[in-house]
């Protein structure tokens, strides 16, 4: 990407630790339990650990075979069973029938039962309510941080997400905690901590206090600065159409875990797997690129390599000895990782190209910028009579109530009664869901939510009172997105020419039309060093914005590594806005966030399950 | 220096001397005649039973703490049974064996901790004898019993009882007993007459003494080292025979030439001794018996009682205490009349030099000479440490400080440590303290165990200064004591709550290391809650508070800071105490002040009880949240009937919540259903439980248009969704009849270039092009694209005048059509003209 760099960005500290010490753990506590064993280890526990073992490592150690946690009986002959799980008690009661069913039949095994990251006591009751907790061993695996990429690290927890902002269940804050006190104890001192959001208060309290409770070496700290911010903040950014390749790539095809299944298109049947990560050098390039540029940048690198081939034409044998020796094998591997993003891009192009997508892009930047509302709400309207898609159609209701700040009454009722004759009534509880977090939501006549706030704000100092502020909260849950736009100019002036090849500020991937909130208000505290200047920002995103300064250890090198921690997912579009920001301001970002998240996998969350 | 070597006693190469440590500072009216006495080494606390043996059965004798010094630390007379054996732990903890087995704990202050017994067995045949001994599993206790049976247990903090085999032919008591603590294994040595047996575990082995001949008779008393390393028996013909304790090799024999068996009988050695020696002390006479026959006698004024050491003996009787120890070779090599070895050089080379006499120079220069100057002040330092007049350390030191200034590479540390050591030592040494610890015995116990030493005897002041002039870190030093002190403090019954918190928070301040709620607890095990309770308020960690508090039943307060600390873990430990220790409607009412505890709970409900969660709505007449509830408890439910009832519950709850949308909406779900129902029932169309569009979709899908008109009228469906919905399912079906049909049914509210498209989509560009003509002017060209005519797209673009959509039709045009193009072009132009 072509861009004015400022400064050197500095280097950025090896995390390919992290994936060592996870490793090294679970194999220590696979020996815990001598002898052939049978695994089961959780669905969504799969992907991330074939990013630091394989089956070979497991096999080395004695596991025999490998399972799927799920809810039915098992055929395991082996005496031993581990289960690699999460802290969930629905996999907990799984175990327990498991264990109940071996009793029954009068089998004897030992069970062992590894926890990631961490044991709830939670889960230690189901045991013990289904009278197995003397049958079990537990041990806790803390494999808090997965690397996903040189510069992106998750927690792979996109459960925080639900847990912590839709149910209040507050019980993924001491495991954010104790990640970003791993990340501490390895890569030194973080020496500055900006925060905004409650989670990210207590994620902070609880890091703070795990570092006080341990012993405080001096060593060289890699990352000075750490940025949390809750996910709540900005959901705006979130429920965006992303248009930058990678972020395009998530939306589409869905990528896991770093890996991107891209499906059966094309000339074989096979579905193509591929990693996506800087070590693809192909993909590192256009990753953060604006998909419109990325069709021209593949097929000038396809001319570039084809000019290498031909190279060949011309040589004597001692030269093409050479090229085939040096080059040929360099070539070969750009040759394929070129023909799948090319593909990919097709398909891409074949599903986003086409007029619809151009339009639905059209009325976001609308609804982003204020203009047009009446036509948006047809849009959507249209949407959900075509009967497009069940969460496309949400994301966008959801957006027009953000970026209005709630709906009118009737334009909401007349939505909602649409959306439950569409698809089914029981989305009256996805609404109250929405409704809860703030998505969705009525407008209330301006007075009389004064009065109410007024009345509450009264009682505020009544403890009595809690529970009625939280229930108020709820309502005054104001998206005010339009006055922080105003302030933080996130969008840019519409009337002069965006060149996405050439990108003036984050914006871009946006194709123009928006700057991030998020990497906004990151990049404002950064500038200013601390939050002055942006108090009536902060009052707009409901508060709880802190600073603190240690001792400041670091050297000015590592101060420019920047860790930001976003506590209930994040997008690669966001991560593609702040690497971007790193490039221009000589920082470089790390970003450790729950999970990758995206419009869809935000609103599936709080989709009604029919459990 | 004649003083010093004046009570020096030669025992073959080397000396023994007696250093008087304290004139005592107890009154013992009949001195210790009659008395159970218990002296614990290490400068131990002394125990005093008088006249164990009761008079009559009324009788209540008083039992006495004295520190080794002799000042009275408690007194009480002894109310349980007939007392055999008294003892110390190594933390300071005097044990009582009864008779009865039984064994009493009680604290240096004398109250009384726990008991315990040593079997039943003991209960019906009574101890006989008792003897406490200490090895590195802890502090145990042997005893035999009338039946003549060892009992033993090696570790009275981790009872475990052991009863060991019987003796063969063992018709009496043991004529003497000890107890060896030998490869990691406690056992028993005993004598029969003249048999010596080793008791352990599972056997009893006959061995003998080796080289103790049946000439010197029979065997009545024995003793063991410190260690256990090394034995003594004294027999009936007045003989010694000192050897080791593995009984595999003899040091020597001597004869004492008294019959009667000693008193006492006891170990004087210490590591690196030249000449160990056994004491043994009769009624009158102290005997010291080194291993080269030599013996020393000393005259006993009064009945003493003997305190084996690591490094001597100390001997204390009514009036005072002394040491009895082998004088060390660097104290001999420097006080021994006439020595020349460098250390005595270098003292009197500093004695002239303090007397500024030039000698000073000639003594300094004969060591140096001798290339022995750091040897000397080595010495010096070294011999600091042994000695027990400060005079004499000082003079030493000094000696050794002044040798130092002529060394230039000489590391200081030695002499700084002793010197603080020695500080130390002399402090504790006071009357006052009364711990009367060598040097080598304070290296042994290391000072983390002298400063819990000064702890138990409730010394905190002294115990911190000592850690602040050692520069203890203060989580091993400083916070430790305060800890303790704070305990303390809160058991001090003559001080209010309040007083006695502002105290302790007061020095505790925010030392590390130090737990309110460890003083807290501590408060609340004497009863004292209020207090606790204050004392927890100071406690920074939210999370210690918990478990004290719901022990002292605060569960509220519990449950408060639970959800404080952040901890969720905690919060669902508090709920789940709660749960089962309050009713139903007192737990709901605790959870409803605390929202993050209650989303907890909630969640736990949502997976594992979730007729608890309606209780829980109930209770709190949340209609909104009962309605969703009942909702979804409508989707799990299979059967129509109760699933209609659930949602009639859902409908009154709406209502009540004035939620009249969402009671409309459910309302209307249950018409769906029943709707389906009928349907399924007549026609088998599977429909139950799908959204009203899915079943018009099916429904059309079948042909049954006439009920989907009747489902598109009774649920208001707007025009919209159902023309979109009908041209879908028709083109699906490819009706294309029945699609013309309905198009022309009235005007369409999506317009007809939906019909276009969808058309496009089935690939059928006949009937797309029926519809086109019918599409309204705006979007004609996009018609027309959509069907690929290109030049009815131009005519219309040109017609509307519209330049972006000339430049769309452009785009969509390929080099063949170039007198389109062209057209198109001047259209262009012209409009541009204009």
């Amino acid at each position: 990407m072509a861009c004015s760099t400022s400064k050197d960005s500095p280097e950025l500290p090896d995390f390919s630790l992290l994936k060592r010490l996870a490793r090294d753990q679970l194999i220590y506590l696979l020996e815990q339990l001598p002898g052939k064993k049978d695994l089961f280890i959780e669905a969504d526990l799969m992907s991330p650990l074939d990013r630091i073992s394989n089956v070979s490592i497991l096999k080395q150690h004695d596991v025999d075979k490998l399972y799927k946690v799920e809810n039915k009986p098992i055929f395991s002959t082996s005496d031993q069973l581990c289960f690699l799980i999460r802290p969930r008690i629905q996999t907990v009661k799984w175990i327990c029938d498991v264990i109940n069913a071996d009793k029954a039949s009068g089998k004897c095994r030992r069970y062992k039962v590894i926890f990631t990251p961490q044991k709830f006591y939670a889960c230690e009751t189901i045991f013990e309510e289904q009278g197995v907790y003397g049958d079990v061993t537990m041990d806790e695996w803390a494999f808090y941080l997965l690397p996903l990429d040189n510069d992106v690290i998750s927690l792979e927890l996109p459960e925080f997400f639900q847990d912590n902002f839709v149910a209040g269940d507050q019980r993924w804050v001491r495991t954010a905690g104790s990640a970003l006190h791993l990340l501490h104890s390895i890569y030194g001192p973080l020496s500055k901590v900006y925060g905004l959001g409650k989670c990210s208060k207590m994620v902070y309290e609880s890091w703070r206090e795990k570092v006080e409770e341990g012993d405080q070496k001096a060593q060289n700290s890699e990352i000075g600065t750490v940025f949390l911010i809750d996910r709540d903040v900005d959901f705006v950014t979130p429920l965006c159409s992303q248009v930058v390749y990678e972020g395009l790539v998530d939306d589409i095809f869905r990528i896991k875990c770093g890996c991107v299944d891209f499906g059966s298109d094309g000339s074989s049947d096979k579905s193509v797997k591929v990693m996506l990560n800087a070590e693809d050098k192909v993909f590192n390039e256009i990753r953060n690129e604006h998909f419109s540029n990325v069709f021209g940048f593949l097929s000038q690198k396809a001319r570039n390599l084809q000019r290498a081939y031909d190279k060949r034409q011309g040589m004597d044998i001692q030269q093409m000895k050479t090229f085939v020796s040096e080059e040929l094998k360099g070539l070969k591997q750009e040759h394929r990782l070129l023909s799948l993003h090319i593909s990919a891009s097709e398909s891409i192009m074949k599903k986003k190209t086409k007029q619809d997508f151009q339009e639905l892009l059209k009325y976001e930047h609308s609804l982003l910028e204020g203009f047009d509302i009446r036509e948006c709400i047809s849009f959507i309207e249209e949407h959900i009579n075509s009967q497009v898609s069940m969460i496309e159609s949400l994301r966008l209701l959801c957006l027009l109530s953000l970026t209005e700040n709630g709906l009118l009454q009737k334009d909401y009722r007349s939505f909602k009664t649409q959306y439950l004759q569409s698809y089914g009534t029981e989305h009256l509880l996805t609404f109250a869901t929405l409704k809860q977090m703030g998505l969705l939501v009525e407008q209330q006549q301006g007075e009389t939510l004064t009065v109410m706030e007024n009345q509450v704000g009264k009682l505020v100092n009544n403890k009595t009172a809690g529970k009625l502020t939280d229930a108020f909260s709820s309502l005054a849950k104001k998206s005010h997105f339009r006055a922080l736009s105003r302030k933080l100019n996130l969008v840019p002036k519409s009337d002069e020419d965006y060149d996405l090849r050439v990108p003036r500020d984050m914006a871009y991937i946006f194709s123009g039309a928006y700057v991030p909130l998020s990497c906004k208000l990151i990049e404002q505290v950064l500038e200013r060093d601390g939050w002055t200047g942006l108090e009536e920002v902060v009052r707009l995103l409901n508060g709880n914005e802190f600073v603190v300064t240690g001792n400041n250890g670091a050297t000015k090198e590592a101060q420019r590594v920047i860790l930001v921690m976003f506590l209930g997912g994040c997008t690669f579009s966001e991560i593609s806005a702040l690497r971007f920001l790193g490039r221009e301001r000589g920082y470089r970002f790390i970003v450790v966030t729950t999970a990758i998240t995206n419009s869809s996998r935000m609103l599936e969350a709080l989709l009604v399950d029919h459990l | 220096m004649a003083l010093i070597t004046a009570n020096w006693n030669p025992l073959g190469e080397a000396f023994y001397r007696k250093t008087e440590l304290y004139v005592m500072s107890w009154n013992l009216r009949d001195g210790l005649k009659d008395c159970l006495v218990a002296a614990a080494p290490y400068g131990g606390p002394i125990a005093l039973l008088r006249e164990p043996v009761r008079r009559s059965p009324s009788a209540r004798p008083q039992l006495e703490i004295y520190s080794a010094s002799g000042v009275v630390i408690a007194s009480f007379p002894w109310k349980s049974g007939p007392v055999i054996q008294l003892g110390w732990t190594v933390s300071d903890e005097l044990l009582c064996i009864q008779e009865d087995g039984s064994v009493l704990i009680y604290d240096l202050f004398g109250s009384f901790k726990r008991h315990f017994s040593m079997g039943q067995e003991v209960v019906q045949s009574q101890a006989l004898e008792a003897k406490v001994f200490h090895s590195p599993y802890g502090t145990g206790v042997a005893i035999v019993t009338g039946s003549f049976r060892f009992t033993l247990a090696t570790n009275i903090s981790d009872l475990k009882l052991r009863r060991l085999p019987a003796v063969p032919g063992l018709q009496g008591l043991p004529s003497c007993w000890s107890v060896l603590t030998q490869d990691r294994q406690t056992k028993v040595l005993l004598v029969i007459g003249m048999e010596l047996y080793i008791l352990d575990n599972t056997s009893c082995t006959a061995v003998c003494a080796p080289g103790l001949s049946p000439q010197s008779g029979n065997v009545v008393h024995m003793c063991v080292s410190f260690s256990y390393k090394y034995l003594a028996l004294f027999t009936d013909t007045g003989h010694v025979w000192m050897g080791y304790s593995n009984l595999q090799d003899k040091l020597s024999q001597a004869d004492t030439k008294v019959r009667t068996p000693p008193k006492q009988m006891v170990w004087c050695r210490r590591s690196k001794s030249q000449q160990p020696a056994v004491v043994m002390m009769w009624d009158r006479l102290l005997l010291v018996v080194g291993q080269c026959n030599d013996i020393i006698q000393f005259p006993l004024e009064s009945q003493c009682v003997c305190v084996g050491e690591l490094d001597g003996v100390r001997i204390i009787s009514a009036t005072n205490q002394e040491l009895l120890q082998e004088v060390p070779l660097v104290c001999q090599d420097i006080f021994k009349i006439a020595s020349m070895a460098p250390g005595a050089l270098l003292l009197e080379a500093h004695r002239e030099y303090e007397k500024s006499s030039q000698k000073a120079d000639e003594y300094l220069r004969e060591i140096k000479e001798q290339n022995m100057l750091g040897e000397a002040v080595r010495q010096c330092v070294e011999a600091a440490g042994h000695e027990y007049d400060p005079n004499t350390q000082k003079s030493l030191l000094r000696a050794a400080s002044f040798g130092k200034c002529f060394l230039t590479d000489f590391s200081p540390e030695h002499f700084v440590s002793t010197c603080r050591e020695l500080r130390v030592l002399n402090a504790v040494r006071e009357n006052s303290v009364g711990l009367p610890l060598t040097h080598t015995q304070f290296k042994q116990i290391t000072l983390q165990v002298l400063i819990d030493r000064l702890v138990y005897r409730q010394m905190y002041q002294l115990a911190i200064e000592i850690c602040r002039y050692l520069k203890i870190p203060d989580y091993q030093g400083v916070s430790r004591v305060l800890k303790h002190w704070a305990a303390c403090k809160v058991q001090q019954k003559d001080l209010s709550d309040e007083a006695i918190a502002r105290a302790v928070c007061l020095k505790v301040g925010d030392s590390p290391g130090v737990s309110y709620s460890h003083i807290a607890s501590k408060a609340y095990e004497c009863g004292r809650t209020e207090l606790a309770i204050k004392l927890l308020d100071s406690e920074a960690r939210s999370g210690e508070q918990v478990p004290l508090l719901l022990k002292m039943k605060r569960s509220q307060l519990a449950l408060s800071k639970a959800v404080e600390s952040g901890d969720t873990d905690l919060v669902y430990t508090v709920v789940s105490y709660l749960k089962n220790e309050m009713n139903r409607g007192d737990f709901f009412m605790t959870l409803r002040n605390q929202p993050v505890a209650l989303s907890l709970y909630r969640q736990f409900c949502k997976l594992q009880e979730q007729e608890t969660l309606r209780d829980l709505y109930n209770q709190d007449d949340d209609h909104q949240e009962l309605a969703n509830y009942y909702v979804s408890a409508s989707y799990r439910e299979k059967r129509l009937d109760s699933r209609l009832s659930l949602l009639q519950s859902a409908v009154d709850e709406f209502n009540k919540a004035k939620n009249d949308f969402a009671a409309k909406a459910t309302e209307d779900e249950m018409r769906l259903l029943r709707f389906q129902k009928k349907l399924d029932d007549e026609k088998g169309a599977g429909l139950l439980g799908m959204s009203l569009q899915a079943t018009m979709e099916t429904l059309l899908v079948l042909g049954l248009y006439k009920q989907t008109d009747q489902l598109y009228r009774d649920f208001k469906v707007p025009d919209k969704r159902y023309w979109w919905l009908k041209l879908k399912a028709l083109a699906e079906k490819e009706e294309w009849d029945e699609l013309e049909k309905f198009s022309k049914s009235k005007k369409s509210p999506i317009g007809y270039l939906a019909f276009v498209e969808v058309c496009m989509k089935r690939n059928n560009k006949y009937e797309a092009k029926k519809y086109v003509s019918r599409v309204t002017p705006e979007q004609k060209v996009k018609g027309h694209l959509a069907i690929s005519d290109l030049e009815g797209a131009a005519d219309a673009a040109i017609e509307r005048r519209n330049e972006s959509e000339i430049t769309t039709v452009m785009a969509r045009c390929s080099a063949t059509d170039r007198l389109l193009m062209e057209r198109l072009h001047r259209a262009k132009l012209s409009i541009a003209k204009k």
